[in-house]
This record gives structure tokens, sequence and C-alpha cells, in this order.
């Protein structure tokens, strides 16, 4: 039996970010998708529970994510040049319909949730846990909002490209000081990353609220910032802007998910991070400045959440109200992606893609009111992401349920510290 | 050797008792500004403070830096809000600053703190991390209403309240200690969970109504001598039941984490789960033991908040209490009367910021920040360090 060489007290059982690496080397889809169905089924325990049809709740969720968009096959109209033929198509094309514009509702959330997903993700992959997605994501917006709002006379690109440059940078430096208490004098980022966020939560909120310095000068009575004028907002192709129509910043969004990838795999900084992640102490030895990686790591994860702010503003949202502050947790919510996603890009996008559907699908706007009630699917919605993270962090558990534990790999991990037996 | 150091000579006072002289002379700089003593002239906060500053950097040149320098800024800090104190109209001050109704509402405040607060060093101290404490906060103030209602008594409220916070927690407890899943993943997960039952099941049980009314509150204990008392009875004159248990529950919480055989446990499996093993006590036992309290801690914490405090439920009405808590618990360094002196500076800070609506709405909005402010700069390390209980965080694996 090897021990480490520095044994923690209590010969501990691998940290999350450890678990995180075996998870990598044993591979494969299985652990988020078991977790997802977990997760989903009990949700559907809940509703079925609570007396209503769990089959038709999840139906008419599917029919507010808009994906049921796809999936219908039937002959319809598309513009082909030069005729007015109906062809066989596999969706319909048919764009005033709802389901189109629940479609580019669903986007529009899984743009943010990329972006908050790698957030978290990134800090992940260096070893430190970055819960304060929110408070960046706050940060970004309320940064995108008041120099999206002021400015009137730029010129349309410059404007944006100021704006969000200006949010990445503030959402870098917000989550840059828990990186540097981290590196400086070893504070753990849980803790300061929560304080930030409220920290972030109460600047909006003294910002936007009634005699605030960043509250809207026409009505002073309503506790929302000033809008964002022609030259700061992002171009829309999809749908009608005045219905929050998709914008670039999906096409942005997804960039962001190429740019995470080759920094982590095809970078100096990205070896680093990695090598952080998997083993700080061993990285230190082999020369590398942990200390500077975690404030990298942190700033580089502020960007991406500081993104997403922006995008949210410029793109669709336009004004930032203090009760935005206040009800929003699309940053929390990428702690999910980012586990589920297994921090890897592609999962991140694919997990963001879930969630966004998942909470456009129970919302308001989305769930059919006469099958379930959209305010409890609201808080179904929150009850599968907290079903989500508590299974993702317990992959003994679910991997056990999977009953193949052997068979993936993780049986081999028996050396240091091995857990025994699932649930024992 | 100038008269002033001459005198501190004679005094054989050592640079730290002048540092703490210093830091006391800049909280009175503000004190006299305010009422019952209201110094109109600004000459006289400017006077105390320079003299706390004066204190302060003689400490520095004497070799005690943190407290030296605390002494500066307190003193700072006291000049500037004693000169704005005496700037403002006295009667928007004795609006802001009426003693024995500011005692009250820091105590109305630091309550559900401190509940949740001891709860949490019960956790932490046998080493399960519990950023959970919101959500479960949350869970009690929701089913304590529920209770409350049901049964038509704020006891058996408090007790849903309890066995509902305790659920929770086992929940958090079975995935951190069993399935030794990451605890801080873990506590974030409970956080929603609760959320989503409690916004759930709220709107299941009372629709669009909301709680009933005429829901049966925790009673305030009026103690009859004490009305009319000037300070003392306005400040704990009317004291709801549950911020008297708040004390009681400090002192049986020091006494049985610091004095009992009990405690001596808890506190050994938090620092070194491994030895604790090897002398036969059950790491498991007593972390389920400890992260269940923790649970019906905060859980009665939350019920004060819905059932004592305010009389009903609505959607995430702890809106970051659970968090404050901890961060009362890390100023705290993880011992009760630590925790609970954070709770009430967090208590008085929240208290504050409503009063000080009265000069400006959003600067009052902007101090509800200060907890947090105050937290970040105590892990930062800046005034004394917390140190966590060693194996904190760390799941903890049979042999």
């Amino acid at each position: 039996m090897s021990e480490p060489v520095e044994a923690p007290p209590g010969d501990s059982a691998p940290s999350a970010v450890e678990r995180l690496a075996a998870r990598h080397r044993a591979g494969g889809i299985v652990t988020p998708l078991i977790t997802a169905m977990i997760a989903f089924f009990m949700g559907g325990l809940v509703v079925l529970a609570t007396g209503h049809n769990p089959f038709r709740t999840y139906k008419a969720v599917w029919d507010g994510t808009g994906l049921n968009w796809f999936f219908k096959f039937g002959h319809y109209h598309i513009d082909l040049p030069f005729t007015q033929h109906r062809v066989f198509f596999w969706w319909d094309t048919n764009a005033n319909a709802l389901a189109p514009y629940n479609l580019t509702q669903t986007l529009l959330l899984t743009t943010t949730l990329i972006l908050t997903g790698l957030a978290v993700s990134f800090a992940f992959r260096c070893g430190l846990f970055n819960i304060g997605g929110q408070g960046q994501y706050i940060t970004g917006a309320i940064v995108a909002v008041w120099v999206g709002s002021s400015w009137a006379g730029m010129a349309k690109g410059l404007h944006v490209f100021l704006a969000i440059l200006l949010a990445c940078l503030a959402g870098a430096a917000l989550a840059a000081v828990a990186g540097l208490l981290k590196a400086t004098v070893g504070a753990h980022e849980v803790i300061t990353t929560i304080m930030l966020n409220w920290i972030a939560y109460w600047i909006g909120s003294y910002a936007f609220g009634r005699g605030g310095p960043l509250q809207n000068k026409v009505d002073i009575a309503v506790p929302i910032s000033g809008d964002v004028v022609r030259s700061g907002k992002l171009p829309t192709f999809w749908g009608n802007p005045e219905l929050q129509a998709l914008h670039v910043g999906f096409f942005i969004a997804l960039a962001a998910l190429v740019v995470f990838w080759v920094i982590l795999n095809r970078t100096t900084l990205g070896y680093q991070v990695r090598a952080v992640g998997f083993n700080s102490e061993a990285a230190r030895y082999g020369g590398i400045n942990v200390a500077r990686n975690y404030v990298y790591a942190m700033a580089i994860s502020g960007v991406f959440a500081g993104l997403g702010g922006a995008m949210d503003i410029l793109g669709w949202q336009y004004r930032l109200g203090v009760l935005d502050i206040q009800v929003s947790n699309i940053g929390f919510i990428g702690i999910a992606v980012a586990l589920l996603g297994r921090n890897t890009a592609v999962g991140v996008g694919l997990a963001a893609l879930l969630f966004g559907a998942l909470v456009n699908g129970t919302s308001t706007r989305g769930l059919d009111p006469s099958v379930f009630p959209p305010e409890l699917a609201g808080n179904l919605t929150l009850m599968i992401q907290a079903l989500v993270l508590l299974f993702v962090g317990a992959d003994v558990l679910v991997l056990a349920i999977w009953g193949s534990r052997k068979k993936i790999g993780l049986g081999r991990r028996t050396a240091p510290p091995a857990p025994e037996g699932a649930a024992t | 050797m100038s008269p002033v150091a001459a005198t501190i000579d004679r005094l054989r006072w050592g640079p730290r008792r002048v540092a703490r002289l210093g830091i006391v002379l800049g909280i009175l700089a503000f004190f006299f500004a305010l009422p019952p003593v209201e110094a109109r002239a600004p000459v006289v906060p400017l006077l105390v403070g320079l003299l706390g500053v004066a204190c302060g950097i003689w400490a520095v040149t004497r070799g005690v830096g943190r407290l030296g320098w605390g002494a500066v800024a307190v003193g700072v800090l006291g000049i500037l809000l004693g000169v704005l104190a005496t700037r403002s109209s006295g009667t928007n001050l004795h609006i802001v600053v009426s003693w024995g109704a500011l005692v009250a509402s820091t105590l109305v405040w630091a309550t559900p703190l401190t509940f949740a607060a001891i709860g949490g060093m019960f956790s932490e101290r046998s080493g399960v991390v519990n950023i959970a404490l919101e959500g479960m906060m949350l869970s009690g103030a929701f089913f304590g209403v529920l209770g409350a209602d049901k049964f038509n008594s704020w006891a058996m409220g408090l007790l849903v309240a309890a066995v509902a916070g305790g659920c929770f927690a086992l929940v958090h407890a079975f995935f951190a200690i069993h399935l030794r899943a990451d605890q801080i993943v873990g506590g974030t997960a409970i956080n929603f969970l609760a959320l989503g039952v409690t916004g759930y099941f709220f709107i299941q049980v009372y629709g669009d109504v909301g709680s009933p009314g005429n829901l049966p509150r925790i009673p305030n204990v009026n103690i009859p001598g004490l009305k009319n008392v000037t300070f003392l009875g306005d400040a704990f004159g009317q004291l709801n039941l549950m911020i008297w248990l708040s004390f009681v529950l400090l002192i049986v919480a020091y006494v049985v984490m610091f004095k009992t055989p009990i405690g001596l446990r808890i506190r050994a499996v938090g620092e070194h789960p491994r030895a604790a093993e090897t002398v036969g006590i059950s790491v498991y036992l007593i972390r389920y033991a400890s992260v269940t309290l923790s649970g019906m801690l905060a859980a009665l914490g939350g019920a004060y908040l819905a059932v004592g405090f305010v009389g009903s439920f609505n959607e995430n009405m702890t809106a970051g209490r659970g968090f404050i808590a901890l961060a009362a618990l890390i100023f705290g360094n993880w011992r009760p009367f630590g925790a609970f002196a954070a709770a009430l500076l967090f208590g008085a800070s929240t208290a504050l910021s409503f009063r000080l609506a009265t000069y400006s709405d959003s600067a009052a909005v902007l101090f509800q920040a200060l907890p947090y402010v105050l937290t970040l700069i105590a892990v930062a390390g800046v005034i004394g360090r917390s140190v966590p209980p060693a194996s904190v965080g760390r799941p903890y694996s049979k042999q």
C-alpha cells in the first residue's frame, strides 16, 4: 500500500479535483448521463407525489424548450429560390410558430450558461472551486450596462467592443481578488468568492437602486439602469429584437468554448494550469509558479463570467434592474453546467444546452400553464439542478448504480485513497 | 523626552495597551458626536480621534504593527464619522441613533445568524464544511411556518423546522460522509435543493395567497420591571423568546464544545480523524450527529426569522443570511463567542442599514455589503488570522 508522502490528517479520500481527474481517466459520458437521468427521475417523482402527471409535465417542458421544433417531420415550405414547392424537411421551418421563438430563448440562456459554466470549469481545471461565477457575471453586467448606456455618440463596433472588453476585465478583476488571496495568504477561494458574490450583489443593488449612481435618469422611482444605446447593442440574427432575439453573442460563446479548449490544451499557460490542478505540489516541484497560476486561472474564469454578463446586457436585456440582480442565478447554474459537463469544452456546451433548455422550458414564458404551473416548474428546475450537483459529486453512488465500476476503470484506484464499496 | 511620553512611561503601559487605548479613543471620537453626548462641534471628534491616531502611531513605532495600524484606521474612521455626525441635523441623528432600539434591532437581526453560525460551528468543528447553512435556514423558515400553521402552535412550528433542517443536513451528511462527495459541491446542491423544495411546496400548499396572516407567532418575553428603565427597557424589555434562547444556546454550545468529552471528540474528529478513530471515537457517528445538529440549529434560526419575526414566509426569504452566518463563523474563528460577536456586528450593520435610509436610500443599501467586506478582510489575515479546523472539508475513509 503506497501512502502519499505528505499524508493529510486523516488520510482523506481524494478531493473533488482529484476525483475529477480520475473520472477523466475513467472516460465516457456515462456518469453525467446517469446523473442527469437520476435527477430528472427524482424530479418526476416529486411531480407525481404532488398530484401531477410527470410524463405530461416533461412533455410540456420539452415543448417549452423549443427543441421540439426539430423532429417534426413533414412537408414544409422552405424558401427555395424561384419556386413555391413544399419540400420534405425534418423540421418546421415556419418561423412564426411558437417553437422557434422558444428555441431562440433557450439558445439565449445557453449562451450565458456556456460562459458561466466555462468560468467555473477553468478554475476547476486549476484545482480551484470558483463559486463566484454569479458575482463575476453581475460585475460584468454592471460594467456592460454602464458603458453601453453612456457615450451615445461612439462608433457602433467600437462601443460594443469597449463594453465587452471592460466587462471582461471587471469580471477578471473580481475573480482575481479571490485568486490573489488564495495565492498570497491561502484564503480558501470558496469563502472569498461567496463573499465577493454578495459584494457584487449589493454594489449592483446600490448602483441601480433609487438614488444610485447608475440609475436611469428618466424615472427615478424605478430602480433600474439606463437603457443601452443603439451603438452599444449586439447585432441580432434570429427573431424579433423587440421580443429578445438571438444575438451574435451565441457565436461568441461557441468561440469561447474553442478558446477554452485551446488555452487549456495548446498553450503553456493551460499546461501549467492543468498541472497545478492535477497536483499542485508536483507542479511546484516541477518549477511551475503555483501562486501565479491561481491568479491567472481565476482571472480567466472571471473573463468568461464577465463576458457572460456583457452578452446578456448587450444582447437582449439592454438594461439591468435591482430585481434582475436579485433573482438572477445563472452564475450558480454555471456550477451545475461545469460539473455535469465534466469541465471539458464539449461537455460544458452540451450541459449548457441542457440547462438552458430546462430553465426556459420551465419558465412562465415557455411552459404551458394548463399542464403544469410554471411557478412550480421553476422550483422543479432548481431541484433538478440541485440533484445533478448532489449526484455529480457522488460518483461512487452513481457508478454503483451503473454497477460497472471495475469495467470503466475506477476499480483500479484501490491504491492510496480507496473508496471501498459504494454506500457502505 | 516629551512630557506625554514621560507620562506614558510612568504608567508602564506597553505599546499593545496603548494601541488598544487608541482603538477605544477612535470609537469614542465617533461616540461623542452621537446622542446622548452629542457634541455638535466637529473639533471634539477630531481631537479625540487624533489622540487615538497618535496612540496608534506610537505603538507602530514601538513595533506593534497590526494593532497599531488598526488604531490608526479606527481613529481616522472615528474622525470621519464623528465629523459627519456633527454635520448632520440633530433630528436625523436622533432618528438613527436611539441606542435602546438599535440594540434591540441588532439582536433581532443577529439571532438567526447566531443560531446558524453555532450550528455551522458544530459541523465544521467535526470536519464537514457546511455552506448549506443558507438552505437549512430557508427550510427552517418554510417548514416552521408550515408546522406553526398546520398544528396551530409556534412550538410545533419550531419542532417541524428543526426536523426539516435536520433532514436536509442528513442528506448533506450522507453525501459528505458516506459517499465522500465534495462537501462544497454537496453544500451548494443542498442550498439549491432547499430553495427548490421550499419554493415548490410553498406554492403547492399556499398557492398565490401566501402563508396565512394569523400564524401563531413565537411570543416576546416582557420583563415587567424593565419596561420603564431608559436604555435597558428599549433594548431588553420586549425581546423575542428565541433571542433569549440564542443566549442560552451560546453558553451551552461553548460548554459542550470546550468543556465536555463530547466537544473534545467533535474537535478531535475535525482536527485529526485518524487519531480520533484510533482511540475508539466513531468518526462517522460524530460527524453525522454534528452535521444534523447544525442543520437543526440553522433551521431554528430560519424559523425565528419566519415564525418569530416576520410572521410569514416568502420564497428565498433568508436572502443570503446563511452565508452571513458562515461569514460570522469564520470571522469569529470557529468559536461560539467569536461567532456571536461577529453575528452582533453583522446584525448591527443590518439594523443600521435600515436606519441609515433616513440619510440616503442608496448608501444604506451599500452598507449591507459590510459583513462580506469585513469577512474578506478577515480571511485575508489583516485582522488576525482565522484558522479553520485542520480536517475541514476532507472526507474520511475508514480503514
